[in-house]
């Protein structure tokens, strides 16, 4: 079984990275606009922060320009696939073939040490008293919680529900004169916003900012979602949210669990990570089609 | 109300596909007025409506509505002022919304959309008001998601959602096309209520003769992109399918009475 401390460092993971899985929830779910751009937007979040703190400014403020940053990485997606016509994934992929660069340039190297500076984690610590393998779950437990009630109370607002018939019904909302590329620009924008958010938690989890730590994020985020969905259903928007950000923490612990697991001489090595996930995705996305045509062959 | 100066649309232009589906349109509505629109398949009756929401741009000519030019104006900004209703049942609801979602996001046609509460508790009073109207029973299941409605159910609604705002212009394209004759009844003795009710200025495309003769105020006829018949006021009123018919062929220059077989 998983230890006390490995089981708080899944929820540290998966809370730090639940903020991505809301934001990949966003696009997939909510804008039906499949968005590789997060691959790049973790990464960018973790370099804008990182250089930020260790410029000396308050972690805070680190984290709000990450924030500002991602949301203009995903607003370019946007504007690419709205008016440039491009098509969603391809325009997604440029964006995040693009920050891969920028992040290089915003760090001046491929990647950046966090040890030493004062981190929001260290904050925290001092001022809860608590041990830091308790303190860094309760800390990001409580930002990505305030984050998906944020996100739920605007999914409620009456922008929020045209974003909603924005991904389900773009000619209606149009009809109805709603503005459908300004959503998608939009709501791609506050997606990777909240990605990039993950990515400076992420970073001043590990310690550090990396250009390569964006790779297979997508999976990872829509496999959290899936999860999630599977596992507490997803009846309507506000507990398909939740559902996301507990499929984080599940997605987590799972991959714990797997990192454990020893067959004789076999081991999974965190490189083999992204196969797994990505092997867990394609069965869940392939499963309903088996299912329904089992049932189908019965029926017949 | 509704002021439509030479509209021409091609699509396709200088390809082998090239479709000319509206060849220069003169054509105006009064408020108030109801016109019923026929046509046989690919007359351009569709590429008229679609023209005048914006749901393309013409390729010649300029509609102007309620005083307003608005040829170069891209669909969103001019559903302010316009309802539509499609054939398809589907397409003027989010099944993943509830009624009372669908109806708060109509009520908002064209407004500023804000950060206050989408679905407000004294908009479920009006919601109510008028899902009641409907006879359906829906007023008791605000909270349903559309999804679980029946055809007719969802398109009923759709009337109540391009309408509730009053729009300067109703366009309706086959409506009832895809609901059983008693459901799609049901939908016209809603639309004819609604219509008159409001005094709403409206456009409704049918294949029914009987439907085009019998309501509305005015009924016209597209033929290959161009309107070849305008009837109003006590000529409508006396009007019988044979004649429309009768009408038709003749302006078509075909033989009447041959064709005619094919009707009966
Ligand atoms: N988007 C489009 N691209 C190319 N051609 C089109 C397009 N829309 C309509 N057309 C063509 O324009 C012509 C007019 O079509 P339209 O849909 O307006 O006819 P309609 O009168 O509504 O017919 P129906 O009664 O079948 O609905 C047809 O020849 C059609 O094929
Ligand atoms: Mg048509």
């Amino acid at each position: 079984m998983i230890s006390l401390y490995a089981f708080m460092g899944a929820i540290e993971q998966g809370t730090a990275f639940g903020l991505m899985v809301l934001g990949v929830y966003l696009t997939f779910r909510v804008l039906d606009f499949p968005d590789l751009t997060v691959d790049g937007s973790l990464p960018l979040g973790a370099a804008v922060s990182a250089v930020a703190i260790s410029n000396g400014y308050h972690p805070l403020v680190g984290m709000g320009i990450a924030v500002c940053a991602g949301f203009i990485a995903g607003a370019i997606t946007g504007i690419l696939n709205t008016k440039f016509k491009i098509l969603h994934l391809l325009a997604s992929i440029l964006t995040m073939i693009s920050l891969y660069s920028i992040n290089i340039r915003i760090m001046g190297r491929p990647n950046m040490t966090l040890l030493g500076a004062d981190t929001l984690i260290d904050q925290f610590i001092e001022l809860s008293g608590l041990a830091p393998h308790f303190s860094t779950p309760i800390l990001f437990a409580l930002i990505s919680g305030a984050a998906l009630l944020a996100l739920i109370w605007f999914l409620k607002t009456s922008f929020g529900l045209a974003m909603l018939a924005t991904g389900d019904n773009p000619e209606m909302i149009t009809s109805l004169g709603v503005n459908r590329d300004m959503m998608i620009i939009f709501g791609v924008g506050l997606s990777n916003g909240m990605v990039a958010l993950s990515g400076a938690l992420v970073a001043q989890n590990q310690g550090a900012a990396d250009v390569n730590m964006g790779i297979g994020t997508i999976i990872a985020g829509l496999a959290s979602v899936i999860i999630g969905e599977t596992l507490f259903g997803k009846p309507n928007v506000t507990r398909a949210m939740l559902a996301a950000l507990l499929g984080s923490i599940v997605y987590r612990i799972a991959i714990a669990l797997a990192l454990g697991v020893r067959l004789g001489d076999f081991a999974f090595t965190p490189s083999d990570l992204n196969l797994v996930t990505a092997a867990l995705v394609v069965v869940a996305l392939v499963s309903p089609q088996i299912k329904s045509g089992l049932l189908k062959r019965r029926a017949a | 109300m509704l002021k439509v100066e030479g509209a021409a649309k091609t699509f396709n232009p200088d390809s082998v596909n090239e479709v000319q589906a509206l060849r220069g349109i003169d054509f105006k509505v009064e408020a108030g007025e109801f016109v019923t629109v026929i046509g046989s398949n690919g007359a351009g009756k569709s590429t008229f409506l679609n023209s005048v929401a914006g749901t393309f741009m013409l390729s010649g000519g300029s509609i102007s509505i309620a005083g307003k030019d608005m040829t170069k104006w891209p669909e969103h900004k001019r559903a302010a002022n316009l309802g539509r209703v499609f054939q398809d049942p589907l397409l003027g609801t989010c099944g993943s919304l509830s009624i009372e979602q669908n109806m708060a996001l109509a009520l908002k046609r064209g407004k500023r959309r804000g950060l206050g509460l989408g679905v407000k508790a004294r908009d479920r009073k009006l919601f109510q008001a008028q899902l009641e109207t409907l006879g359906l029973g829906l007023e008791n299941r605000l909270a349903d998601k559309v999804g679980l409605l029946s055809g007719g159910q969802r398109q009923a609604l759709t009337m109540l959602m391009a309408t509730m705002t009053r729009p300067d212009i109703l366009l309706l394209d086959e409506h009832t096309a895809a609901l059983d004759p008693k459901t799609g009844r049901k939908i016209l003795d809603i639309t004819d209520a609604v219509v008159r009710r409001d005094s709403l200025t409206t456009l409704m495309v049918t294949h029914n003769m009987n439907q085009a003769i019998n309501m509305g105020d005015r009924l016209i006829m597209f033929h290959q992109g161009t309107i070849i018949l305008d009837i109003s006021g006590k000529e409508k009123k006396g009007l019988q399918v044979e004649d429309l018919l009768e009408r038709f062929y003749t302006l078509r220059g075909e033989d009447v009475a041959t064709d005619r077989m094919l009707f009966s």
